[in-house]
């Protein structure tokens, strides 16, 4: 009966090519609009991947990691006093202006490490040295920093090459490859004394302190006795990321916008698949009538229906989730738009489509289980 | 050839629609057939014939009355005991062929077969030799589209005869066709009903084919009002088929 069910689908050309398009622009939608939050909320937490430490401790206000709310200087070595630290590190952040030779100035997102160890330097450098950093008035710049100082050049700017932050130089040693930061500056990396420099001057300049723990102590545990100790905020790379994300969501329309995105999707394909499926059940309801009236069962006609409506449905979120990838694929070789297609968001999107279809089917269903097979006499 | 009772049906009642609306149908109906022959059921438009005719099917529930079809009564079974009872013993002729179009004339034909849970490569070769039968080897690769109307009956005449059913159950086969295809499907017709125990009951008001028919009860108001027994009777009855 299956053969025969898909047989009749495949037949009306037309409604099959419908449901499948149907299917197919809500896969899109949803896993688009999926993707571009996830890939959002990934940028919003950067600059803790491109510094990967166990501990970031702030001032106790901070929620996110973008936030700055400088600290005393002091406040590294009250951290490295607790019990359980292995180090502790200076850490700057701050959005900056960048001056190009040309005149012209870029925003970019300033990083201070500490002057001896360099905790927290990229792990990709593609061209240049990282320990040429030690040298003076020396920058890192990332590689989305050299598209964008480039952009009135007539040739890429290149480790050797000079710019200015808040009119002190700034000599490229290295070129790094990072994560895009969310505020779309391009990454600098120098010293924590340089940075400091490099930006206008206040009472307090520390960002950060990164810390680590010793050997036998777990990283939760020490962020609670850093907290504890000094009454500062002290978060794991994982508190951190998600207690980011989550002011993300709670303060910016974000979620609302591409949540719109993700249920209009829903809606559509609802809408489309399930009218599309009524209407090539009503055509048929003769057909499935004469089954009926030859013998078959509601089950078997149930099976039918939904055959029908699931192999439309894997097909469609196939098809979808193709155009997706092929999408996210040229996104991420432009490099401007945040685009994260995690293994969830096809087990969620799969899940939709399936509700989707089986919305659709159960429309169906409940004709043709009501159906009176006496009308194929009339 | 001997006959034996195929279908009874005694007393029974149908109405449609509710309070002020409602219309009795039939009205404390009494008919039977017996198989190895070919009964027509005749009456004009809305005496009730097709509504008997479904209630004989068992797609039809009646309001009360005994429906007895080869000794089963189809008004003591559930609703899939039916359904297993008309897939394995009744063939059906509607009068609008009721074939899928998306399926080969084969494939239409194999249905039957299918729904019984037969392998389709099994149900495929019977559907072709049911073809085969009708005079249609060569269309069955056709789909419906392609075919005239006297083609598509035939179609579903094999789609009757492929699971070899007892009774052939016929709702007004020959009216939406010319008189020649009309002839050559109730010839089909009788030529189904005179092989073993099988019956065929053909519900009509077209009288050119009242010439085929070995009984004929005609039906008025609800009720059978006379049952001509023999082809004598029928013909003296209706002299010109009228």
């Amino acid at each position: 009966m299956i053969r025969i069910a898909l047989k009749m689908l495949f037949g009306d050309r037309g409604k099959y090519l419908m449901l499948i398009s149907g299917i197919t622009f809500a896969t899109l939608l949803m896993a688009q609009g999926m993707s571009l939050f996830c890939g959002l909320m990934s940028w919003t937490f950067s600059t803790m991947r491109n510094v990967r430490v166990p501990i970031w401790v702030a001032d106790p206000q901070v929620e996110q990691c973008n936030d700055n709310k400088p600290m005393r200087d002091t406040d590294t070595t009250r951290v490295r006093s607790v019990d359980g630290v292995a180090w502790a590190v200076p850490f700057f952040q701050n959005l900056s202006m960048a001056r190009m030779q040309d005149g012209t100035s870029k925003m970019i997102t300033l990083i201070g490490l500490d002057n001896n160890t360099l905790i927290g330097a990229p792990t990709k450098i593609i061209a240049g040295r990282l320990e040429d950093l030690r040298m003076p008035n020396t920058v890192i710049i990332d590689d989305f920093g050299v598209q964008r100082f480039s952009e009135s050049r007539d040739h890429l700017i290149g480790v050797g090459d000079v710019f200015e932050i808040n009119d002190r130089e700034a000599r490229i040693v290295a070129i790094c490859e990072t994560h895009r930061s969310f505020t779309g500056g391009p990454y600098v990396f120098t010293t924590y004394d340089r940075a400091v420099q490099y930006a206008p001057g206040q009472r307090k300049m520390l960002s950060f302190v990164l810390a680590a723990p010793q050997e036998g102590v777990s990283a939760e545990e020490l962020a609670r006795r850093i907290a504890a100790q000094t009454g500062l905020a002290a978060f794991t790379h994982s508190e951190f990321a998600w207690s980011t994300i989550m002011w993300y969501i709670r303060n910016t329309g974000i979620p609302i916008n591409v949540g719109t995105i993700v249920i209009i999707g829903f809606i559509i394909g609802a809408v489309i698949s399930g009218q599309t499926f009524y209407s090539f059940v009503l055509e048929n309801t003769r057909h499935f009538a004469a089954l009926r009236a030859m013998g078959a069962s509601s089950g078997e006609l149930t099976a039918m229906l939904l055959a029908q409506a699931f192999l439309v449905g894997f097909i469609g979120y196939g098809t979808g989730l193709g155009f997706v990838s092929v999408l996210g694929i040229n996104l991420l070789k432009l490099g401007k738009v945040p685009f994260l297609l995690l293994w969830q968001i096809p087990a969620v999107v799969g899940i939709a489509v399936m509700v989707i279809v089986a919305i659709s089917a159960v429309i169906g269903i409940a004709r043709i289980v009501r159906l009176e097979p006496a009308i194929v006499f009339r | 050839m001997g006959t034996s009772l195929g279908i009874r049906v005694q007393a029974v009642n149908k109405s449609f629609g509710r309070g002020e609306a409602r219309t009795a149908v039939l009205k404390q109906t009494t008919f039977s057939a017996e198989t190895g022959r070919l009964t027509m059921l005749v009456g004009p438009s809305g005496c009730g014939k097709t509504t008997l005719l479904s209630i004989i099917a068992g797609t039809l529930h009646a309001d009360d009355g005994e429906i007895e079809v080869l000794g089963q009564r189809l008004d003591q079974m559930k609703s899939n005991a039916v359904a297993k009872f008309r897939a394995k013993n009744l063939g059906f002729i509607f009068q609008q062929f009721n074939l899928i179009p998306t399926l080969t004339a084969a494939e239409n034909v194999s249905v039957p077969l299918v729904i019984q849970g037969h392998p389709y490569r099994y149900a495929e070769k019977k559907a072709r030799d049911a073809l085969a039968w009708v005079d249609l080897a060569d269309h069955a690769n056709f789909r419906p589209a392609k075919m005239s109307g006297g083609q598509l009956q035939r179609v579903a005449i094999a789609r009757a005869l492929v699971h070899d059913p007892q009774v052939i159950l016929c709702d007004e086969p020959t009216s939406s066709l010319d008189s020649e295809n009309g002839q050559q499907v109730m010839e089909l017709l009788r030529k189904a009903a005179a092989q073993r125990d099988r019956m065929v009951l053909v519900v009509t008001h077209d009288n050119r084919t009242y010439r085929f028919a070995d009984r004929m009860a005609e039906m008025e108001d609800g009720r059978i009002l006379r049952v001509l027994d023999t082809q004598e009777e029928i013909r003296m009855h209706h002299p010109l088929g009228e």
